[in-house]
């Protein structure tokens, strides 16, 4: 049976993926190839955000001993989050994170299809809401893959060579452990199998019209669920959480 | 996309004096004029100009903002700060559109930002150095710009004046988000209160110089308002947003940084002291704190995503290739 730090683990994990993948998404603000991106990225950035706080306010009250949304945002270090690895490798060119973005969304979209379903009234709710977030990232940055897959020779070997980066990240969105087991089992969360299945099949399609070679999934590199992540992570705290630790306790 | 047709299109017009009084006779009237009227060429030309400038510089003015996203205090903060950067860069395209409409392309005018020919509104030549600039920003920067802006709604260029309307609604809303977050802190501890003050202190001059220079300097401003492109005058304007100001930092607890400030009960208004304009032509000449920088930034940009544009470009041809099969 699925008990309270099963729910709290999974509202970490979606909560961490979504926080983290936002916060680099936001680094692009002001900078994107074009007008329409420096839009589009900070809105997908948005949708992201906003489900982190979603699960940081959940997790804050389940665990009822007075923490904020903010507290873990701002105040857990690097071996306390728990988001998948690909999520937290730094932008590259816009091929990397447009990949990037397609393939989480790729992955979540049926995530949180499942989820509208959840015996959690709560992730029920917010699911019906980034079901449809999910689907607009999988459309956009899909557009992009195959625009960039099939443009110019530039573009497509930009796109492989951000499909090879990418590639040992992507086996992590679908690893299972006992706490995940127990979670489908409690019908908190979606079966695995059908999302892999629905993921293969948005990624063959798209990768099929972007010219990309078909994608073989294998055991690649990981760790995030556990709290191990890349030197990356600490960098990117030290920028995200540097208010709060300079200013301990203050209201912002 | 109506405007496609006009880019590069022949604006020449024979600018007889019957022309001329026709043309202003419309104007007089306030009567709106749309993208296919005839206008004179110094009216298309200082439209071009300005709203150019003024989508350069909602652009340009991701960037101080856009240096605080990463580090925003909270959750929320970081989520309105996000908006609030997308929503400068939305202005900028509704206001590259409305001057297309006059025959010059976003791809033109971004050339010419990035090549030091195109200016931008010279506030965003100064740095962001601490989290309470941004709810400075908000507060005085959106503020004067929408002081500046408001009667840009009524201008008579029927474009711009349009996409006024929707900016100076967003804008409003930020400025009172700004105004919010600078309270915060002065209500906050006597760190967050020092921040506030210190950006105060940054920021005041340089804000009021946002409203231009001395109207006995400013070389576009008769023409302007006759043509009914500006309202007020630079001093005008900025008195007003003086005038205004005041009240809302004593409501803060905060002190404008000015020892000549005080109320003149005659004028019904704030007497201030000297702007450092050497200051203000040395930034808009290109050394400011951050011009080199912000133009890098953007060039970096446009550069780096030539490969991306080009890309779709290519992919929109194959595709019309295979429709046309």
């Amino acid at each position: 049976m699925a008990g309270r730090d099963d729910l709290l683990a999974l509202l970490l994990r979606i909560g961490d993926d979504h926080l983290i993948l936002g916060h680099r998404l936001s680094e692009w603000c002001g900078h994107a190839p074009m007008l329409e991106e420096d839009l589009a990225l900070p809105n997908m950035a948005l949708d992201l955000i906003g489900t982190a706080r979603m699960c940081y306010g959940y997790a804050a009250e389940i665990e009822g001993d007075g923490r904020s949304e903010d507290d873990y945002a701002f105040l857990r270090d690097g071996t306390d989050f728990r988001h998948i690895l690909m999520v937290e490798r730094p932008n590259g060119d816009f091929a990397f994170t447009i990949l990037r973005q397609f393939l989480f969304a790729a992955y979540m979209h049926p995530v949180w299809d499942g989820l509208t379903g959840s015996t959690d009234a709560r992730l029920a709710d917010h699911a019906g809401k980034a079901v449809k977030e999910m689907a607009y990232h999988v459309r956009h940055s899909g557009e992009w893959v195959i625009r960039l897959g099939d443009g110019t020779e530039e573009s497509a070997r930009r796109m492989m060579a951000a499909l090879d980066e990418l590639a040992p990240y992507i086996g992590e969105m679908f690893e299972s452990d006992e706490t995940a087991q127990r979670l489908v089992t409690a019908g908190l969360l979606a079966d695995p199998d059908a999302v892999r299945a629905t993921f293969d099949g948005t990624v063959s399609r798209t990768f099929a019209m972007a010219k990309l070679p078909s994608l073989d999934v294998t055991a690649g590199i990981s760790g995030g669920r556990t709290g191990r992540h890349g030197e990356v992570l600490g960098h990117l705290l030290a920028e995200m959480q540097f208010m709060q630790r300079a200013y301990p306790g203050q209201t912002w | 996309m109506y405007s496609q047709g006009l880019i590069g299109a022949d604006g020449r017009t024979v600018e007889d004096e019957e022309f001329l009084t026709r043309f202003q006779a419309r104007i007089d009237d306030e009567q709106k004029i749309e993208p296919n009227d005839e206008m004179p060429e110094g009216y298309r030309r200082t439209l071009v100009r300005q709203i150019g400038q003024h989508a350069h510089s909602e652009i340009v003015g991701m960037l101080p903002e856009g240096n605080w996203v990463t580090r925003a205090p909270s959750l929320r903060r970081k989520a309105s700060l996000l908006a609030k950067v997308q929503d400068e860069g939305g202005h900028g395209l509704y206001l590259y559109s409305a001057a297309e409409t006059l025959g010059v392309s976003r791809e033109q005018m971004t050339e010419e930002l990035i090549d030091g020919t195109a200016k931008y509104s010279s506030i965003f030549n100064y740095p962001t150095l601490s989290w309470a600039d941004i709810g400075t920003i908000g507060w005085l920067v959106d503020g004067a710009a929408i002081m500046n802006q408001i009667p840009l709604c009524r201008c008579s260029y029927g474009p711009y004046a349009r996409a006024m309307i929707r900016i100076c609604k967003e804008e409003s809303f930020h400025q009172r988000q700004g105004y919010e977050i600078v309270m915060t802190l002065a209500q906050g501890s006597p760190a967050q209160k020092a921040m506030a003050q210190e950006s105060l202190n940054r920021f005041w001059q340089p804000v009021l110089m946002m409203f231009g220079p001395p109207d006995g300097e400013s070389r576009n401003t008769d023409q302007s308002v006759k043509w009914k492109i500006k309202r007020f005058t630079n001093d005008e304007l900025r008195q007003k947003f003086v005038d205004a100001t005041v009240p809302q930092a004593e409501y803060l607890g905060l002190t404008i940084p000015d020892p000549d400030l005080k109320w003149n009960e005659q004028r019904q208004g704030y007497d201030f002291g000297p702007i450092d304009w050497d200051e203000f032509w040395r930034v808009v000449k290109g050394n400011g704190p951050m011009n080199r920088e912000r133009v890098a930034a953007r060039r970096k940009a446009w550069d780096e995503g030539a490969w991306v544009r080009e890309a779709a470009l290519a992919h929109a041809a194959k595709r019309q290739a295979q429709a046309a099969e």
